[in-house]
């Protein structure tokens, strides 16, 4: 398999903070990759990189076969489903669940042009894929943050794209909605054989369908290889400065 | 009553009042949604110092407006961006400068300053034919870019950052929507002033939201809001002899009252059932 992400000694600075420090990664296509890290690692940051949100100020990034520079830059976010973090949004807000998830597909079909019927398919593909169709008409303000989360997944997906960045698509939401979040990832990772790069600082959101895993601390890649190889309790101890035991209340996987 | 229509004075003033409180409506519904209602205040006093500006060296007051206004705008995003600080902090430092700019201009003005104060309090039966024009022309120019760049708009609106991680130009929206703030602001400083024109920019589109979930439906009604505010205070200054931008402002305020009374979004459970 070919890497569809390369990222070559790439720093990235927000004010007198580098928040990513010299990160070197391959990821390679229809790989699903975890990024754990305690809050502040640069998680964020590294994904940031991919789609070309981050201010890089050192190395460069090739994502599928495209140096990203700002001639490319459209091209390749295009091709990349983001899901930020659970974002507030205002319950009154004039916009439906169905509008939301047109966002994405309108970045497809570009400037000056309209939604002819193969893209109003897509987009109800993508509601169904999710479970959302119900709720299509619906003021997104309305739904609960689990269903939020949806739609923003459903966005990403009316985009048809080829990588998938999900930034702690699972945080804030109650157990309920965390599974059913995670099930949803990992049904969308099987069906459409997306590269998916995964963000959490919690253990027990790691997903099973994960093979890749990447772990930070302060800014840097500080180890990078196999899932079961990372969650391992000398490693995790050191990356959370924190004993493994008060770590084990929010890791129902095994460790080894 | 019906004698006011005999006058061709009062027939600008009507045309002012439709291409005018649509302009602000529409205008008023990004800054709204984008939660930025500040730059409106920030363009009409940038654009009042560049009246002032004019006066002051013997250019068109008008022409002096719009580029103060443009520079302003410009000015506005990069200098966040930059400076890595909140939009609205950078909005409150434009502002600051220019009404420091057009005090001082005030200041420096000799003799009667009533053709500078008409710049705050606008004078709408005064406008000429070609004030009409350029409401028209800013009118059209706004409508026809809703028009075309709709879904990016709505985009841009809901959330940049998405917006921007999906491979659209936000940038190009957001400064347009910004570009075509200040021309708005600036075309309708001769009729509302640039004192008042921030509450038209805010009061319709704020009234709009408390009515409706559709975003078509918010720019229809926020411009109809506008239109009816700008109608109701020229009849009313006309009927009671005050003036006009004043009345225009107490309008569209009167309007936001009743549609945040009676809005139904105040009524969640109901909406819910429904």
């Amino acid at each position: 398999m070919s890497a569809v992400v390369k990222i070559r000694d790439v720093s990235v600075s927000y004010r007198e903070n580098v928040a990513l420090k010299g990160a070197n990664l391959d990821i390679e296509e229809g790989s699903f990759l975890c990024v754990i890290g305690p809050n502040g690692a640069g998680k964020t940051t590294l994904l940031t990189v991919i789609n070309g949100l981050g201010k890089i100020i050192k190395g460069n990034v090739k994502v599928l076969g495209m140096v990203l520079n700002k001639r490319n830059i459209f091209a390749i976010r295009r091709n990349i489903g983001y899901v930020p973090q659970k974002q507030d949004i205002d319950p009154r807000f004039p916009i439906t669940v169905r509008e939301v998830v047109d966002i994405g597909r309108h970045c497809r079909i570009g400037l000056l042009r309209r939604m002819n019927e193969a893209d109003r398919e897509i987009v109800e593909s993508a509601m169904k894929v999710v479970g959302i169709s119900e709720l299509a008409a619906r003021p997104i303000g309305h739904l609960s943050g689990g269903e939020q989360q949806k739609v923003a997944i459903a966005r990403a997906l009316a985009q048809e794209p080829k990588i998938m960045l999900l930034d702690e698509p699972t945080s804030n939401l109650d157990p309920k909605a965390r599974c059913e979040i995670m099930e949803l990832i990992n049904k969308v990772y099987w069906e459409r054989r997306l590269t998916i790069v995964f963000v959490t600082h919690l253990l027990g959101h790691v997903s099973d369908r994960c093979r890749q895993a990447v772990l930070m601390k302060r800014g840097r890649i500080v180890w990078q290889g196999n899932i079961n190889k990372a969650l391992n309790r000398k490693l995790l101890a050191d990356l959370y400065e924190c004993p493994v035991e008060a770590l084990e209340r929010d890791m129902p996987l095994a460790i080894n | 009553m019906l004698e006011i229509f005999q006058y061709k004075f009062m027939w600008r003033a009507i045309l002012a009042s439709v291409f005018g409180g649509a302009s602000c409506g529409i205008v008023g519904v990004w800054v709204i949604l984008l939660g930025i209602p500040f730059v409106g205040v920030a363009m009409s006093h940038a654009a009042f110092a560049g009246a002032i500006v004019g006066l002051l060296f013997g250019f068109n007051p008008l022409a002096s407006a719009i580029i103060f206004c443009l520079i302003s705008s410009l000015f506005i995003g990069p200098m966040a961006e930059k400076a890595d600080f909140s939009f609205n902090t950078s909005v409150g430092i434009i502002f600051s400068f220019t009404l420091g700019i057009a005090f001082m201009g005030l200041g420096l003005i000799k003799g009667p300053k009533t053709e500078a104060l008409n710049y705050i309090w606008g004078s709408i039966l005064t406008i000429s034919d070609g004030d009409c024009i350029l409401l028209l022309a800013i009118f059209a120019c706004l409508s026809l870019f809703l028009v075309c760049f709709y879904k990016e708009i709505r985009a841009v609106l809901f959330n940049c950052e998405i917006a921007r991680a999906s491979g659209m130009p936000e940038k190009f929206i957001f400064y347009s929507l910004l570009l075509l703030c200040a021309m708005t602001v600036s075309l309708n400083l001769n009729t509302i002033g640039g004192l008042l024109i921030f509450s038209l920019i805010i009061a319709p589109p704020s009234a709009a939201y408390q009515l409706t979930y559709n975003l078509k439906m918010m720019f229809l009604l926020s411009a109809l809001f506008g239109v009816a505010s700008c109608l109701a205070g020229l009849f009313f200054s006309y009927l009671f002899n005050v003036p006009c931008g004043a009345v225009i402002i107490t309008c569209a305020s009167l309007i936001f009252v009743v549609c945040l009374v009676f809005s139904p979004k105040r009524k969640v459970k109901l909406y819910e059932q429904a």
